[in-house]
């Protein structure tokens, strides 16, 4: 019986270990791809670590295309949206889970109601409202559908529900403070925590937004990296140990902010599918 | 919900209620509430998006739709890839989590691993994939041709291209799955076990037994996730099949693809519109469903984990 649950545990581990390279294997060739010079690019059998790092493709990658435009954007970007989703899933967040005012669940069912529904569905009218609002090929018109996340204001209900009782507020307001003092005296203390992973969220959603850049930015000042990069690769003067190295330089953000927090990171997105 | 008691000064806490909510309502109401409501409006009219111009037409939109043959591909594409990526990602999500889920050396540093690709930005993995593809250089085929397998096209056959969209879907997405099964089978109670330990149920047997059936709700819930994220699949058939998207058989073109297109290229706003209606439908169909799915399984529901 011990020899059998010893043999289990070696298959499972075994069975996780190969799954887990078959995860890692497309980065580990981005990465490897991205160090390689072109004419070793195109050696069968292909080597997995290049004969000669050949760092230029990093620098090659900035001259052929404005990466770092592209980059910046992207930062900027992904700070103002996930500011303004912590923001506005903050107050709203609070106000859904202590407010008891006529229409206020009514309000939080409908935002419940559209977050099901998919960007794609309604990005054609929204498109037309940017169009009306002169915000095409602008940062404001990138950035504006980026403000607002029902999933936040699920979740910063959730915490506020779980986290922060009732008795806390009425000693608060027997001290003398008004709703607004509440707010930023009380609530935003306690909400530290889920404001960071929220925020953390939201800036790995705009960062890794696509669709909606490749339709109103049409300036390639403005790209982000996502639309730089799709367009970079489409193009046919440059090889793949650039296309490489752009394609890597466009996951690092991403990559050090999971290496860093990726047990908070793992946990708020499992709360996705706590509704 | 929770019974909050508050009265005192009503007046201070309309006023704040007012005052912080309406920004952001407003901000809603711009972003999302009309936008949904518009695609539908939009959708019963022909416009161009510069002329004047703009007649009512009723429902004709959605009959050119089902008359034209890039619509009735579109569908049938993404259907098979939505699918595809369901009958794949959901089943080694539950096998992956179960796996980790009975104890296992490295446990954190796998579900890191399995989890890596679900939040990386969609075109430089793309980018990556369809280098793996590629069909002279390609990693994949080096691999296969160990095992006798002669090189082949990836990305330009047709079935081999969707299967490739396929792969590539199920790749980023099964790490997601398989945290929100790991999160279920967490809050799965011992006692159940021990029970069916007792009868002799351990190993595979109680995993068959006990373990799916209590995970029912959450298999329902990732089933339709994944389903409704297959419906929407675009960027990274835009990265992996651009080269065949724009050919004549409209090989890979999939509906959110031919709606970019109707609209931003031909400029038929308003067919464009009766395709999002289309998709809009079938999220609503899918919804509905996994809402009948687990009314009659209410009470496995208590087990888990907020």
């Amino acid at each position: 019986m011990k020899r059998k649950q010893k043999l289990t545990n070696a298959l499972v581990f075994t069975v996780l270990l190969i799954g887990a390279l078959i995860m890692i294997i497309p980065f580990l060739w981005m990465i490897s791809t991205a160090f390689k010079s072109v004419n070793e690019l195109n050696t069968w059998p292909p080597s997995f670590i290049p004969k000669h790092f050949n760092f230029d493709n990093f620098t090659k990658v900035f001259q052929a295309a404005p990466f770092h435009l592209y980059f910046l954007n992207s930062v900027k970007m992904a700070v103002l949206s996930s500011l303004a989703i912590v923001f506005t899933s903050l107050i709203s967040g609070y106000i859904f889970a202590k407010y008891r005012y006529f229409g206020l669940a009514f309000l939080f069912a409908v935002i419940l109601a559209t977050a099901i529904v998919p960007f794609e569905i309604y990005m054609i009218p929204l498109y037309l409202e940017m169009q009306k609002l002169d915000l095409l090929n602008k940062f404001g018109g990138l950035v504006l559908p980026y403000l607002v996340l029902s999933f936040g204001i699920f979740f910063i209900r959730q915490n506020v529900v779980q986290q922060i009782p009732d008795e806390v507020m009425e000693a608060a307001r027997i001290d003398g403070l008004s709703d607004w003092g509440i707010f930023f005296k009380i609530v935003i203390p306690l909400m530290i925590g889920p404001m960071s992973a929220l925020g953390i969220f939201a800036f790995i959603e705009a960062w890794n937004a696509f669709t909606w850049p490749l339709l109103v930015v049409g300036d390639q000042s403005k790209f982000t990296m996502e639309l730089g990069l799709a367009v970079f690769q489409s193009s046919f003067t440059v090889d793949m140990t650039m296309i490489s190295a752009a394609s890597l330089i466009s996951i690092i953000p991403i990559l050090a902010v999971y290496l860093l927090l990726r047990r908070h990171i793992i946990e708020s997105i499992s709360m996705t599918g706590g509704k | 919900m929770e019974k909050v008691r508050r009265k005192p000064r009503l007046k201070s806490g309309h006023w704040f209620v007012i005052l912080a909510l309406a920004p952001i309502i407003i901000l809603y109401a711009v972003l999302r509430f009309i936008p949904i409501v518009q695609t539908m409006y939009i959708s019963f009219f022909e416009w161009d998006l510069i002329s004047a111009h703009k007649p009512f037409v009723w429902l004709d939109n959605f009959k050119e739709l089902f008359s034209s043959d890039t619509f009735i591909q579109s569908i049938r594409n993404t259907s098979l890839i939505a699918f595809g990526v369901l009958i794949f990602s959901v089943p080694f999500a539950v096998i992956i989590a179960a796996m980790l889920d009975r104890g296992v050396r490295f446990k954190s540093w796998f579900e890191s691993l399995y989890f890596l690709p679900y939040i990386m930005p969609m075109v430089p993995v793309a980018v990556a994939w369809r280098w793996i593809l590629d069909s002279n250089h390609g990693l994949l085929n080096y691999f296969l041709s160990f095992f006798g397998v002669p090189a082949q096209a990836w990305l330009i056959d047709t079935n081999l291209a969707i299967f490739s969209v396929v792969m590539l879907t199920v790749w980023k997405m099964v790490g997601y799955n398989m945290i929100i099964f790991l999160v279920g089978m967490k809050g799965i109670s011992k006692e159940n076990y021990e029970a069916a330990s007792i009868d002799g149920a351990t190993g595979i047997k109680a995993f068959w037994h006990i373990t799916l059936p209590l995970l029912k709700p959450i298999t329902v819930f990732v089933s339709t996730v994944t389903l409704i994220q297959g419906y929407n699949v675009f960027s990274q058939v835009y990265i992996l099949a651009s080269d065949i998207q724009g050919a004549p058989g409209h090989l890979v073109r999939v509906l959110v693809y031919d709606m970019i297109e109707s609209g931003f290229r031909f400029y038929k706003m308003g067919y464009a519109a009766a395709e999002a209606v289309i998709l809009f439908l079938i999220v609503l169909v899918l919804t509905a469903l996994q809402l009948m799915l687990l009314r009659d399984k209410k009470t496995s529901r208590k087990g888990m984990k907020r």
